[in-house]
């Protein structure tokens, strides 16, 4: 019965003072969003700053530890001996050697996932058929273990770049496939409808409405698929290989040195920290339109 | 009064059924049925530049009519003529506006409003200038580089209204478009729509449930009858125009929301009855 209770009559300075009581509320819509961001940015930092002293504890631990005798130095040297020894990793050249190799096998085995995945992902998203008689598959090698494949990488490809960038780009396009997929499947119909009744194409439609809206998933699949490459990496180069983070820290092992392993461990940390804090406010620019997105940081 | 030359859009003999998926079913009149039809024969002459609002009960088929003239979905039986060419997918020369405005988040107003050109393949330098020239139209220089999630309802959906006219479209179909907002806002559209639609005279299509903003926009109200949907009766509106707010409360309105009222009021009714009997419709 809402035809009912519609209003009768309006007066027309009512209609002059709804327009500029609207304007005036909307308009201040995005100021309440900026300070609310300025509040969350500030409450960031403050856990931040929280956090700190556990962190300290814990590096203050590893220096008096082995120094006290509470830990054998030679397996766990102070910290300050691996500050040193980093240093020294550092003047030669010899850690942004293995730095440099490393960070390219990812991005190389990366770069391919992203090329391979977003392409398949869109296709498998937008048509059931197509996802139907490929998703046994997916699942299938989805769930397989990528150590346990660079053997056959290795087999196939020999020990050198191939394998490695088989095994980055083996661990990262998974992420980025399935997370593509489920953007595509989540795009709101009525955009789809919307772009269909301004006559767009088959084409657009994927170019410039199912893709930009399956961003913000794409993102973040992008972000565990980078970390999940890296990881790949320094593992393979545990396994086979000459150079190289990976390589660093295993070689130092058995070298007995292990102010270098450990140096070659806090390098992996700070990378995997930048990256991450990086992909993170990738993230956040890419889905900037969102308003107010709630990335964690982890 | 019929001129059938300036006829725009003809639909001729409209139904549309719809086949639900395997296992599903729903009880019409009594029966279980897995399919439902929820237009039959449609007939329905639009002249050009005309503004013609719909009403009906929901379920009444009206977005689903609205749907097919704008090629967005086929009959299944009958066919719609623009300009007597069939419709059989969506044509250059039509808009279409949505109840939840439809902007693409990730793009600013601006840009919104430059994609129906941008498909169309118009260049750059024009398609900013069209877009700029329409946010000025309605009221929204200075918004530009908004994206939608920080502009009011209100504004989102003169957005979206604004990318329906950038093609510049002979005919606009406008599904519930002010349905989502508040009374002041819509009141304040409805009068914004009547004085654009004054300056470049597209044909309009509007579906509404308000009875108030049916007459208040239209030449002509279609009044439609419960499922399955059919033209149950076209009401001519004969108030001057242009129209302002003040209209609302004069007395020739008044006697045409009781007319309109009185018309729809048994197909309401029966559409009550049809849901309670059918409480697992959905689709």
């Amino acid at each position: 019965m809402a035809y009912l209770t519609e209003k009768f009559g309006s007066a027309g300075a009512l209609h002059l003072l709804a327009g500029a009581g609207e304007t005036v509320a909307a308009a201040r819509v995005p100021a309440i969003k900026a300070s609310a961001k300025i509040r969350s940015k500030k409450a960031s930092r403050g856990t931040f700053l929280y956090g700190v002293p556990l962190l300290g504890l814990f590096f203050l631990l590893w220096e008096i530890a082995p120094r006290l005798g509470w830990l054998n130095r030679i397996f766990f040297p102070p910290l300050s001996e691996v500050l040193v020894a980093w240093w020294a990793l550092l003047a030669s050249g010899v850690l942004i050697e293995h730095i440099g190799i490393s960070l390219q096998r990812a991005a190389i085995g990366f770069a391919l996932g992203v090329v391979v995945a977003i392409p398949l992902g869109l296709l498998m998203g937008r048509y059931s058929l197509f996802e139907k008689v490929s998703d046994l598959l997916v699942q299938t090698l989805r769930n397989t273990s990528q150590f346990a494949l660079l053997p056959v990488f290795i087999l196939l490809l020999g020990i050198g770049e191939e394998s490695k960038v088989a095994i980055t780009f083996y661990s990262s396009v998974f992420f980025l496939l399935v997370n593509t997929i489920s953007g595509v499947k989540s795009v709101d119909p009525l955009l789809i409808k919307a772009a269909r009744s301004m006559g767009t194409s088959d084409f657009d439609l994927f170019r410039k409405v199912i893709l930009p809206a399956s961003i913000p998933s794409i993102v973040a699949g992008a972000r565990l698929a980078v970390k999940s490459s890296l990881f790949a990496v320094i593992g393979a180069e545990m396994l086979a290989a000459k150079s190289g983070l990976g390589f660093l820290i295993q070689n130092s092992q058995l070298m007995m040195e292990t102010a270098d392993m450990y140096a070659g461990i806090l390098t992996l940390t700070v990378i995997g920290l930048t990256v991450n804090y990086l992909l993170v406010w990738f993230e956040r620019w890419a889905t900037a339109w969102k308003g107010q997105s709630e990335t964690s940081l982890i | 009064m019929d001129r059938p030359n300036m006829d725009r859009i003809v639909v001729s003999d409209i139904s549309k059924t719809f086949q639900l998926k395997p296992g599903q079913f729903v009880t019409v009149d009594g029966e279980a049925t897995d399919r439902v039809t929820v237009l039959d024969g449609v007939d329905l002459s639009i002249r050009k530049g005309e503004f013609i609002t719909l009403v009906g009960p929901s379920g009444s088929g009206k977005s689903v009519l609205l749907d097919i003239i704008g090629g967005l979905t086929q009959a299944t039986d009958g066919n719609v003529q623009l300009d007597g060419r069939r419709i059989t997918r969506p044509d250059p020369k039509t808009g279409y506006v949505f109840q939840q405005y439809a902007l693409f988040p990730w793009r600013t107003a601006l840009a919104n409003i430059e994609y129906a050109l941008e498909v169309r393949g118009v260049a750059k330098a024009e398609r900013t200038a069209t877009a700029r020239h329409l946010l000025a139209l309605f009221g929204l220089a200075g918004f530009e580089n908004r994206f939608p999630n920080q502009l009011s309802g209100g504004m989102q959906q003169r957005v979206a209204i604004a990318r329906a006219l950038a093609s510049n479209p002979e005919v606009l179909l406008m599904d519930e478009p002010f349905a989502a907002l508040d009374q002041q806002t819509r009141e304040l559209l409805q009068g914004e729509l009547l004085r654009i639609w004054g300056k470049i005279n597209t044909t309009v299509i509007f579906v509404t449930h308000s009875i108030d903003e049916a007459i208040f926009l239209a030449d002509r109200v279609v009044v439609m009858t419960a499922r399955p949907g059919a033209v149950k009766e076209i009401i001519d509106i004969d108030l001057p125009r242009p129209r302002d707010g003040d209209i609302r409360a004069s007395a020739e309105f008044n006697l045409y929301r009781a007319r309109v009222w009185d018309v729809l009021r048994d197909e309401v009714n029966k559409a009550q009855k049809d849901w309670t009997l059918s409480p697992a419709f959905s689709h």
